[in-house]
């Protein structure tokens, strides 16, 4: 996907949160502010979960991760020594950072069924100019202040879907899993530089590119500790 | 024949010229430690590049596995060169040096002295194989620790896990062995042919690079030609650090992408081992010897 | 000597060599006995040397015979060469290594246990002991030539051969190769094989004597008789050396002629003889132009095996 595209696309997104708010200007910063309020009952946590890097191009196995989170928007994900592939900017795998953004318009876009829960889809657009996020969606579980999706289009580094699933620890709005699906770049390198000879790898059909172009990443979490206290040490 | 064989390796290894490659190797690994030591993350930035557009990759990168694949994929393409100045002048040597017809003299058939030849020249490659795996291993082991490999294929990147890579080089390196076995045959066969050892020195060394280059242009009237190419064959041992995939694009640790790959090329080498080496004895036992 | 009665060490037959687009051997036939020093001479490239490489199955024949014990040596190779010990050419040993260490490198491969006193003692014998342990590459030409001879009789052979064993020598390198020879015949009862291009290191060793040249035969005969001091030649020149040949041949001289080379006459012949020789020349209506005596049978050697044509007129 080239840049203009993908700034035409922001555009196009921007004038429909525009006439969205027109016809249905009804602020959502409520909701907001009471998914962030359940959320703020954690200043920080640590979880252990499994990451699985699901990229065409990509051939890793499963590895086991750390996560850290403090407040206000430290996040930091560790793997075990090992090395761990992620997507540009893919520390925000969490919401708080996202939904800790200071300042934002939050506009409402309807209603959407996201794993069989009906969500409020509302539209944030951070007041900063100068943020990165350009536009987040965010598909909130109204009934249980449970962000299920959110599709964040940045400046620098494209646009990303989380879906996240909740279990024991959805008191807290942390998911026990969370899937993050961003777009990928087309990986070749020429065989001269990788040194390879032989020429067997069948070509992908467009079809089968255009698809594999989504590359996801999914990590389930087990054992969070929650506000056991935390040394800005760990994010360094 | 033992006996033979540890003549032929006592010869060997007291001679100058066999040092030169052990020397070669280790002076070769030490300046590439020692500038990846010194500024290994700008080559891993580099290294990178093509992929960092829509991933980041953390972690310890440069570690000792990952030296030792960057070392091997450097080296092994000019080992070859290293056997050619002892293989292919096994039989050339000692004609040069007028010690063949004195051999020749003494109460052995020829099949078993240019066996116990080539076995001795086998030995000093697995050797000189055995140096290069302390050196591009375990030193890097040593030096730069060890973690997760992740390698950059032309198609794909691949992430092995830490305790899913030694036994990976283990094989590798089996292959090598098989690999360089293959160019000391070639070597061999050449060295035959001459009374001094410069003319198989230059044939062995002309045709392994003739067919890498064969091996290696991705042009589509040759690509019909490389299955047939031994030199194509000689970097199986990448297949090794190749994982298999399972539905959910998990890869399986332990795994190998494609074993009967390896199992081919393997074959070919073989085959083109007991090739030369039939071949060198058909020669041998008709070869009037003038030096 | 009873040469009849005993089976010969060496015996060949019909041997021939086709190399590309030269004949090296012509169906060359000799036999070597017991005991005899076997003197091989010939010009450089008359074939000597791929006879004697033949003999050590370095070059296969491309027709012929050898058999050597009295076993084929094509198909008895191993056990023959057990008992042989040869010198071809240059000594060429391996220079990076040790005098000892080649020596026994070498015995190992012949197939004899050694031990460090024996091999030592055979160094000692051809006056290498006190540089037993100096690389090769530090030696003379001399000292590299009796290490040769060290290794090749190191296995104590039956049979052991020399090809121009002499060769870039100095002139005691010579004496001492000389001094060898007849110490491996007198003293050890050694059969040895010698060859050389020069007449005068063949004529005070060996018994035999076979002449070769352009790969063939030329003449093999008892070394007392060929190299009898008493004996010379004389060459004549005539006005008509053809009607004086043809006058010759129905002489009493006719068993005197030797193979003729260019248009002079060769007469061999008792020195106390060439009076008479001269006397029957003017009876029998000969004009000569000149009778000219060689001083040795080298002159001879050498003219016989330089020409580049024969006559096929053999007497004995």
């Amino acid at each position: 996907m080239t840049k203009m595209i993908r700034i035409k696309k922001i555009i196009l997104l921007l004038i429909a949160a525009l006439f969205s708010v027109a016809v249905n200007a009804q602020d959502m910063t409520g909701l907001i502010m009471k998914v962030k309020a359940k959320l703020d009952q954690v200043s920080d946590y640590e979880a252990d979960g499994k990451m699985k890097t699901d990229v065409a191009f990509i051939k890793a196995p499963v590895g086991k991760v750390k996560v850290y989170f403090k407040k206000p928007n430290k996040f930091r994900l560790k793997k075990d020594g090992g090395i761990s592939l992620l997507p540009r900017g893919g520390v925000s795998v969490n919401m708080n950072s996202i939904i800790t953004t200071a300042d934002f318009i939050a506009l409402a876009a309807g209603e959407a069924m996201v794993g069989g829960t009906k969500t409020k889809v509302v539209k944030l657009l951070p007041a900063n100019e100068n943020s990165d996020i350009v536009l987040t969606t965010m598909y909130i579980d109204e009934a249980n202040l449970l962000v299920k999706k959110a599709v964040t289009s940045t400046k620098e580094n494209g646009t990303y879907e989380i879906e996240m699933s909740y279990g024991a620890f959805g008191q807290f709005g942390l998911p026990d899993k969370v899937v993050f699906s961003f777009n990928t770049k087309d990986y070749k390198l020429p065989k001269g530089i990788t040194l390879e000879f032989d020429d067997n790898e069948k070509e992908l059909t467009e079809a089968q590119k255009i698809k594999n172009r989504k590359g996801r990443v999914e990590i389930t979490y087990t054992n969070y500790l929650i506000n056991k206290g935390m040394s800005d040490s760990v994010f360094k | 024949m033992w006996t033979l064989i540890q003549i032929e390796l006592f010869k060997i290894f007291r001679r100058p010229r066999t040092y030169i490659a052990f020397a070669a190797i280790t002076g070769l690994i030490g300046i590439i430690q020692f500038g990846l030591k010194l500024d290994g993350d700008s080559y891993v930035d580099f290294m990178m590049r093509d992929i960092t557009s829509s991933i980041t990759v953390e972690g310890k990168i440069l570690n000792g596995y990952q030296v030792c694949y960057i070392v091997l994929q450097i080296l092994l393409v000019h080992v070859p060169l290293l056997i050619a100045l002892v293989a292919a002048d096994m039989i050339s040597g000692e004609a040069n040096m007028g010690t063949l017809r004195i051999m020749l003299t003494k109460p052995i058939s020829r099949t078993r002295f240019l066996l116990a030849k080539f076995m001795a020249t086998v030995a000093y490659t697995l050797l000189l194989l055995v140096w290069l795996a302390v050196m591009a291993l375990f030193v890097n082991m040593l030096i730069f620790g060890t973690d997760d490999l992740f390698l950059l294929k032309s198609q794909y990147v691949v992430l092995l896990k830490e305790n899913d890579i030694f036994w990976r080089y283990v094989w590798a390196f089996g292959f090598a062995a098989l690999a360089m076995t293959t160019v000391a045959s070639l070597g061999f066969f050449f060295s035959l042919f001459a009374e001094n050892s410069i003319g198989p020195i230059v044939a062995t060394m002309s045709v392994i690079i003739f067919f890498t280059i064969l091996s290696t242009l991705n042009i589509p009237v040759f690509n019909k030609v490389k299955p047939f190419l031994f030199t194509t064959h000689m970097i199986g041992w990448k297949e090794f650090f190749d994982i298999k995939v399972n539905e959910a694009n998990e890869a399986i640790v332990g795994s190998i992408q494609n074993p009967q790959k390896i199992m081919q090329s393997a074959l070919v080498l073989v085959l083109h081992i007991i090739g030369f080496v039939t071949a060198s004895i058909l020669v041998f036992r008709k070869k009037d010897i003038l030096s | 000597m009873l040469y009849y009665l005993m089976q010969p060490i060496v015996s060949v037959t019909g041997l021939t060599k086709q190399f590309a687009n030269l004949t090296a051997v012509q169906d060359l036939s000799f036999s070597v006995q017991e005991g005899d020093v076997y003197g091989f001479l010939g010009q450089n490239g008359a074939g000597k040397s791929t006879t004697i490489r033949m003999l050590l199955s370095l070059i296969k024949p491309s027709q012929g015979q050898i058999r050597i014990f009295g076993k084929d040596l094509q198909t008895h190779r191993n056990e023959i060469l057990a008992q042989v010990g040869a010198v071809i050419e240059k000594p060429d040993v391996y220079k990076y290594l040790s005098a000892y260490e080649n020596l026994k490198l070498f015995a190992r491969l012949s197939g004899v246990k050694v031990t460090e006193t024996r091999l030592m003692d055979q160094l000692n014998q051809v006056g290498l002991l006190h540089r037993a342990k100096d690389t090769v590459k530090t030696f003379s030409q001399g000292m590299k030539q009796r290490l040769g001879i060290a290794i090749a009789l190191v296995h104590d052979p039956k049979l052991i051969i020399l090809d121009e064993p002499t060769n870039g020598l100095d002139p005691q390198g010579i004496a001492d190769i000389r001094n060898l020879i007849l110490h491996l015949s007198r003293d050890l009862k050694k059969t040895v094989i010698v060859s050389s291009h020069l007449l005068s290191e063949i004529e005070q060793v060996a018994t035999r004597v076979l002449i070769i040249d352009k790969g063939k035969k030329i003449i093999e005969g008892n070394a007392l008789e060929l190299f009898d001091p008493s004996q010379t030649i004389v060459e004549l020149q005539t006005f008509d050396n053809a009607a004086a040949l043809t006058k010759l041949q129905h002489s009493q001289w006719q068993k005197n002629l030797q193979p003729q080379r260019d248009a002079a006459i060769l007469v061999k012949l008792d020195r106390k003889e060439i009076a008479q020789l001269h006397r029957d020349l003017v009876a029998m209506d000969i004009a000569l132009e000149s009778l000219q005596p060689r001083h040795s049978l080298e002159d001879y050697f050498l003219q016989v095996t330089s020409g580049n044509q024969h006559v096929d007129t053999y007497t004995n």
